[in-house]
């Protein structure tokens, strides 16, 4: 364990060489243009590979051939680019090609805006690709989190042999924060399912992004059926803060769960019982953390979003099985949520009762 | 008693998936004899793209992974740069290549990535159907395009081997067809080229191929032997358009 003061996109990007990661492929785009110039110095230095592709398109199928060849391998872009790299993430999952991709989210729908927004939610969290496929997709709310889960993504990715998201707003990406770097580890030793060349094997290996026939398309939709099921009992991961006695719930996640976290505290201080739950794989969604949620206590649930339209309250509705009355309050545009606005709707709300 | 001809090693036992008459079965198996020869199979990762080809799956008896259409040169990208040591090919229709994937091949062309690129120009689109593609002819036929390729409308046809000679970094490119026996040895040997300057980490070579659709053209298998000689040929030139073998060994 190494501690340093670091910004966010190097932190990540540095994390993700710590896990093992040996290739990285991207194209150019703000807020997250630290992640390949720094993998760009610090890869070769590991005997790792840096392609600058010439668009999202062509990065992504880098990474999907190296990590089809058994390599530990990672991409990352924001929103507008993300786009462009779904057709890869929806034929890594095709394939089961284990794979990391780093979305440093901005306000859109288009170009939008280079500034922190969250509004890839449903891009992220429900069908990030054609096709009809899920991912575990991490969502930090600080940079020791962001650091940590991309740590672990590349772990998640290789168990699975499956993409996985890790998805911070462009805010987590810009800051600098201390933060403990975990320790260097060496990357996998070449899977026994990689297409690397068949000497040594009796067998030839084959990685196809599609079915051969129907059936055969059918069974690996059952197979990864049964992993996405797997995710939901055993990779739901949520923070939940003085949620026991809550009368006001925020639900939020990753910068809008922050700056939720001190209005918890604040309004405390004021007598106002209020708590949260955070999502920290908007997939697999915690909804049993919201169906926890006690029928005589709360009185409120206050989705808190970075997002015009709000997306992840329909996830919350469902969690908590619309028991509670939801008030919102969200921003866009990469304006950052601001606490006075989620004080004063927890004040209108508590007037109102 | 000695046994003279013999399937290759590269491809396994199944039927032939293709269409009769169809030069992709000629292709596949030159393909698979120069594995054959230069001992390549063990090492050797197939790229394959979307199309024809990728009924290739059925054939290759070597590691093999299917692409996204037109992405086979950035997926060759990311193994041959992890595994410098094996051997990378695409194989790859004119649709493929020549339009969805034409940003992907001139990029790995112009990084000098160290594959070898098998291009098949049959001038349509084959597994969709008969559209046009990059490399209809003028005023040859498609589903797209039914009273014949319009240069007013869709231009004229790419010449994809012109166009990435053009680039500085290519090692070897050049356009070979399967039309006649002669052509067919020629084109081995064009292959054997391209293979050989990977083994010999030169850089990035490109064959092409030209090739026929009897399905989707319309005609009997033979027909398309003079089309191809009288036709494809006229537009698109046989030739080497650049071959820096010599000169890439000696920077080395
Ligand atoms: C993204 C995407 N777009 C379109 C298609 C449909 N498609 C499948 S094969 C093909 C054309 C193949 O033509 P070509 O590359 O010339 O190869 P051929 O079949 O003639 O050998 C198309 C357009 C697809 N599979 N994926
Ligand atoms: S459709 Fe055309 S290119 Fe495809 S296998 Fe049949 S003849 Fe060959």
């Amino acid at each position: 364990m190494e501690s340093k003061f670091m910004k966010g996109c190097e932190a990540i990007a540095e994390a993700a060489i710590r896990s093992g990661c040996r290739f990285f492929a991207g194209y150019p785009i703000t807020p997250q243009n630290e992640i390949p110039e720094y993998l760009s110095r610090a890869l070769p230095k590991v005997g790792g590979v840096f392609v600058q592709g010439e668009s999202e398109v062509a990065s992504i199928n880098m990474v999907y051939g190296a990590g089809g060849a058994g390599t530990m391998a990672m991409t990352s872009s924001s929103s507008p680019g993300v786009s462009l790299k779904l057709e890869g993430v929806s034929n890594l999952a095709a394939a089961r090609i284990p794979a990391v991709m780093v979305n440093v989210m901005r306000a859109g729908p288009g170009m939008g805006t280079i500034q922190p927004a969250q509004s890839d939610y449903y891009l992220m969290s429900k069908a990030p690709g054609h096709g009809g496929f899920r991912t575990i997709t991490l969502a930090p709310a600080t940079l020791q989190e962001a650091v940590d889960l991309t740590y672990e993504a590349f772990e998640l990715a290789f168990r699975d042999r499956m993409p996985v998201i890790v998805a911070p707003d462009g805010f987590i990406a810009a800051i600098m924060e201390p933060v403990d770097l975990p320790d260097y580890r060496d990357p996998p030793e070449t899977p026994a399912w990689a297409v690397a060349g068949c000497e040594g094997r009796d067998h030839i290996n084959v990685l196809l992004n599609g079915g051969l026939n129907e059936e055969d398309q059918l069974a690996k939709n059952r197979i990864a059926e049964e992993l996405y099921e797997k995710w939901d009992r055993e990779d739901v991961r949520v923070e939940t803060y003085k949620v026991e006695d809550a009368e006001y719930v925020f639900a939020a996640f990753g910068l809008a769960a922050r700056i939720c976290k001190s209005c918890v505290d604040e309004l405390r201080e004021e007598g106002i019982k209020a708590g949260l739950i955070r999502p920290i794989t908007i997939s697999p969604f915690p909804y049993a953390a919201f169906a926890a949620l006690e029928d005589n206590v709360v009185k409120y649930v206050i989705d808190v979003e970075m997002s015009i339209p709000a997306q992840m309250v329909n996830d919350v509705r469902l969690g908590m099985k619309d028991r509670f009355p939801v008030a919102q309050v969200n921003t866009a545009g990469g304006l950052i949520l601001d606490s006075e606005d989620v004080i004063a709707k927890v004040h209108e709300l508590v007037k109102g009762v | 008693m000695e046994l003279v001809y013999k399937k290759p090693e590269a491809i396994n036992a199944n039927p032939f998936p293709y269409c009769p008459g169809c030069m992709h079965g000629t292709v596949t198996k030159l393909i698979a004899e120069v594995i054959d020869e230069f001992g390549l199979r063990e090492k050797t990762i197939v790229v394959l793209p979307v199309g024809c080809g990728t009924l290739g799956v059925l054939l290759w008896n070597m590691d093999n992974i299917c692409s996204a259409h037109g992405r086979a040169p950035a997926v060759a990208t990311g193994i041959k740069r992890t595994h410098p040591e094996k051997f990378v090919f695409t194989y790859q229709g004119d649709g493929d290549l020549g339009a969805i994937g034409f940003s992907e091949i001139m990029y790995a062309a112009n990084r000098g990535e160290k594959i070898s690129v098998i291009f098949v120009n049959n001038s349509i689109y084959g597994m969709t159907g008969g559209q046009m593609a990059p490399t209809t002819l003028v005023g040859q036929r498609a589903t797209t395009c039914q009273d014949g390729r319009d240069p007013e409308r869709e231009g004229y046809p790419l010449k994809i081997a012109e166009l990435i000679a053009q680039l500085t970094t290519p090692v070897y490119v050049a356009r070979f067809a399967v039309n006649t026996p002669q052509n067919v040895r020629a084109a081995k040997e064009g292959i054997k080229k391209a293979f050989q300057n990977q083994m010999d980490g030169l850089g990035f070579s490109l064959v092409e191929i030209l090739s026929n659709c009897p399905t989707n053209w319309g005609v009997s298998p033979m027909a398309t032997l003079d089309f191809i000689k009288d036709q494809t040929m006229k537009e698109f030139p046989l030739g080497v358009f650049r071959d820096k073998t010599e000169e890439a060994a000696d920077e080395k």
